[in-house]
């Protein structure tokens, strides 16, 4: 039975399933191939971006969903992403010696406990947020934005409690730093766990959603709230899942960000909150697709305008947004809410 | 002549009466009742941050419209004023130039980001603005060359502004003027169809009134008061730089002020501002005596860590959000009510 309405799912996915936003992608990747020159270039700069794109993924995932199955917006997400951050310095420093090993496997032994660290607390405390914090105010937009923001200061200030004011240095596993060289080809190494870690995460998403029972009702419940719960669901509780989830998942990308920049602050989230912002506008609130499509498109466009002019590169972004909202007001691929 | 000159809006609260007769009368003789430099100060930023939060009030506490950009509006002033008076001269012309300039750039801005962005959701319309303002503030510490980048333009004054007691009334006299017309505007038919927005814009519609041309009007009305305030507080730091006028972290305060003092009265801005500037400043030193006198306790001490003021400001935010949706004024005119 399952099975048959999974091939039912996916032929009606593949009947429907636009191709622009891809192709969009790879034209970007061989216009950048044409005006960068240099294949080596390219290539590097091409990873960098993708690394940079899923990383961003992770973290935007989670709020996308958020906010297409329950309408709500949660601006203080950033801040699960500097509890991950944080979380994997202290894991690190817990396993120093296994940090400062020069063996991949004994540096993947600091590194993955940091990861699952991260997820698992970002995630319980997403749990709380959703239940003290978001829960009194469904439906009403304003108070969200209000509250979740009210929400970032004060747990910015217990971190502050907690792990002190000060930038606490988050050192890459011996391993991990420096670039393998494929001719003239540097690729970092960090950037490339990047890339395989955010690939899982997104394989892991599209099982979910599309070949278990609890993905389609998620992806019903975006679709059509009320629908799902008068069918006898309860949506509520499939939200909060969502919610941690999304959490969870924002810590999994803090930590790995905090890796990357070796260094975490408290305001490593809410500085990334403005791209992952522009990500899933860009996407399509509440479309997980778009999502994925937006965040590379963010990463690319990033590095190839950051190598070709770094003059606009600070503005690329908000250029790129302004540029997909003009082609398509919804976004990427438009949650269809009825 | 009150009456009038408070456009009828009375406070409607004898306690309220009495904290703004006091408010008022602190203020207007500032430089004769408190000597030394530091009260002046505090006293001068109570102005500037009365007529800021008061400008974000109309949008947030009478359209309903959350904007993250209003600290870009507020710098725009600023750097307006500090570009002119240092590469002009010092002189009243240019700081009128400055000024003219910066509020034709902040109205354009404001208009586009209108016509944009508020016709569909608050939540977008708040996320939009957020993308802008911090696109913004890189610019302004990018382009250093124009800006002063991180480290801002310290300029000249003209010869009249240069003693401390002028500037002050220049200051005081301007703000008050200004808040007199928000209040003005609040109290006019078009401040009615506003509120209306606010409470019901699919009625407000229905009944013949085009939301987005009142939400623009609103949100351009707000931009250029947020510039005079700039304008202002510049002229009297004789200093434009992005940790006076571009933080976030300004921003944050001006949510704290307004939902603290009062969404959707222009007194609780009035009260807001000064409860959170004399905190900010006089706040620290009574929390670290009694973090001191705690010293020995577990976590307590941290808690109450003179640096974690902003922690105690954030709760009373939160529950204020909760429990007293119009802030200290709303209480004070309830309890008359009962």
């Amino acid at each position: 039975m399952s099975r048959t309405s999974a091939a039912v799912n996916d032929a009606i996915e593949g009947q429907r399933f636009d191709w622009i936003p891809p192709a969009l992608l790879f034209a970007i990747a061989l216009a950048a191939l044409a005006m960068i020159g240099n294949p080596s270039t390219w290539v590097t700069l091409t990873v960098a971006g993708l690394a940079m794109g899923l990383l961003i993924f992770i973290m935007a995932s989670g709020l996308t969903l958020v906010f297409g199955l329950m309408d709500v917006m949660n601006f203080a997400h950033g801040l699960f992403i500097a509890i991950g951050a944080y979380v994997a310095a202290s894991t690190v420093k817990l396993f120093a010696a296994a940090a400062g090993a020069d063996s991949f496997l004994a540096n993947l032994g600091a590194v993955v406990p940091a990861m699952l660290a991260a997820a698992l607390l970002a995630g319980l405390l997403g749990l709380a947020f959703e239940r003290v914090i978001i829960k009194p105010v469904y439906g009403q937009h304003l108070k969200q934005i209000l509250i979740t923001t009210g929400g970032m200061i004060v747990a910015e200030q217990l971190i502050h409690v907690f792990w002190g004011p000060d930038l606490i240095p988050l050192p890459r596993p011996t391993t991990l730093r420096g670039s393998f060289l494929i001719g003239d080809m540097a690729i970092e190494k960090f950037r490339l766990i990047a890339v395989v870690v955010g690939l899982v995460v997104f394989a892991g998403m599209l099982l979910l959603l599309n070949r278990t029972k609890i993905g389609l009702l998620i992806r019903a419940g975006v679709e059509n709230k009320e629908m799902v719960e008068a069918m006898g669901y309860r949506i509520r509780r499939l939200f909060i899942g969502v919610f941690v989830a999304g959490s969870a998942l924002a810590g999994l990308g803090g930590a790995l960000w905090g890796l990357y920049q070796e260094s975490v602050t408290v305001h490593i989230g809410a500085n990334m909150m403005v791209l992952i912002f522009i990500v899933i506008i860009i996407g399509g609130l509440g479309s997980i697709g778009g999502c994925f499509a937006g965040a590379l498109l963010v990463g690319l466009v990033a590095n190839y305008v950051g190598y070709l002019s770094p003059k606009i590169a600070l503005g690329s972004n908000i250029l790129l947004m302004v540029l997909v909202l003009l082609w398509r007001p919804q976004g990427l691929y438009p949650v269809s809410k009825q | 002549m009150i009456s009038t000159l408070l456009s009828g809006d009375l406070p409607r609260s004898r306690i309220l009466t009495a904290m703004l007769v006091v408010i008022l009368a602190a203020l207007a003789l500032a430089p004769f009742v408190f000597p030394g430099t530091r009260p002046l100060d505090v006293a001068a930023k109570v102005c500037v941050f009365v007529l800021l939060v008061a400008s974000y009030d109309l949008l947030l506490g009478y359209t309903g419209i959350v904007s993250f950009a209003h600290t870009m509006f507020f710098g725009i002033g600023g750097y307006g004023i500090a570009i002119a008076l240092s590469r002009i001269d010092v002189s009243w012309a240019s700081i009128a130039i400055g000024a003219a300039a910066a509020v034709a750039l902040s109205l354009i801005l404001s208009f586009l980001i209108g016509l944009f962005s508020l016709r569909v959701k608050a939540i977008f319309f708040a996320m939009i603005t957020l993308a802008v303002a911090s696109f913004f503030a890189i610019l302004a510490s990018q382009l250093s060359n124009f800006t002063g980048g991180e480290d801002g333009i310290t300029f000249k004054v003209p010869e009249l502004m240069r003693s401390r007691a002028t500037a002050y009334y220049v200051v005081f006299g301007s703000a008050l003027a200004l808040f007199l017309l928000l209040l003005r505007v609040v109290n006019s038919p078009f401040g009615r169809v506003l509120l209306a927005i606010r409470e019901n814009d699919f009625r407000a519609e229905a009944l013949g009134y085009r939301t987005v041309i009142y939400r623009t009007i609103a949100n351009c009305l707000g931009a250029v008061v947020a510039t005079l305030a700039g304008v202002l507080y510049a002229l009297w730091l004789r200093y434009t730089g992005p940790n006076t006028t571009l933080d976030f972290a300004i921003m944050i305060d001006i949510l704290l002020m307004v939902v603290i003092g009062g969404m959707g009265t222009m007194y609780g801005a009035l009260i807001g501002a000064t409860i959170f500037v004399v905190a900010q400043n006089y706040l620290q030193e009574a929390m670290k005596a009694f973090s001191e006198s705690m010293k020995g306790l577990p976590l307590l001490p941290d808690l109450f860590h003179p640096d974690r003021w902003l922690l105690w400001l954030g709760v009373l935010f939160v529950l204020s959000v909760y429990y007293f949706p119009h802030g200290i004024v709303g209480q004070l005119r309830a309890r008359l009510q009962k």
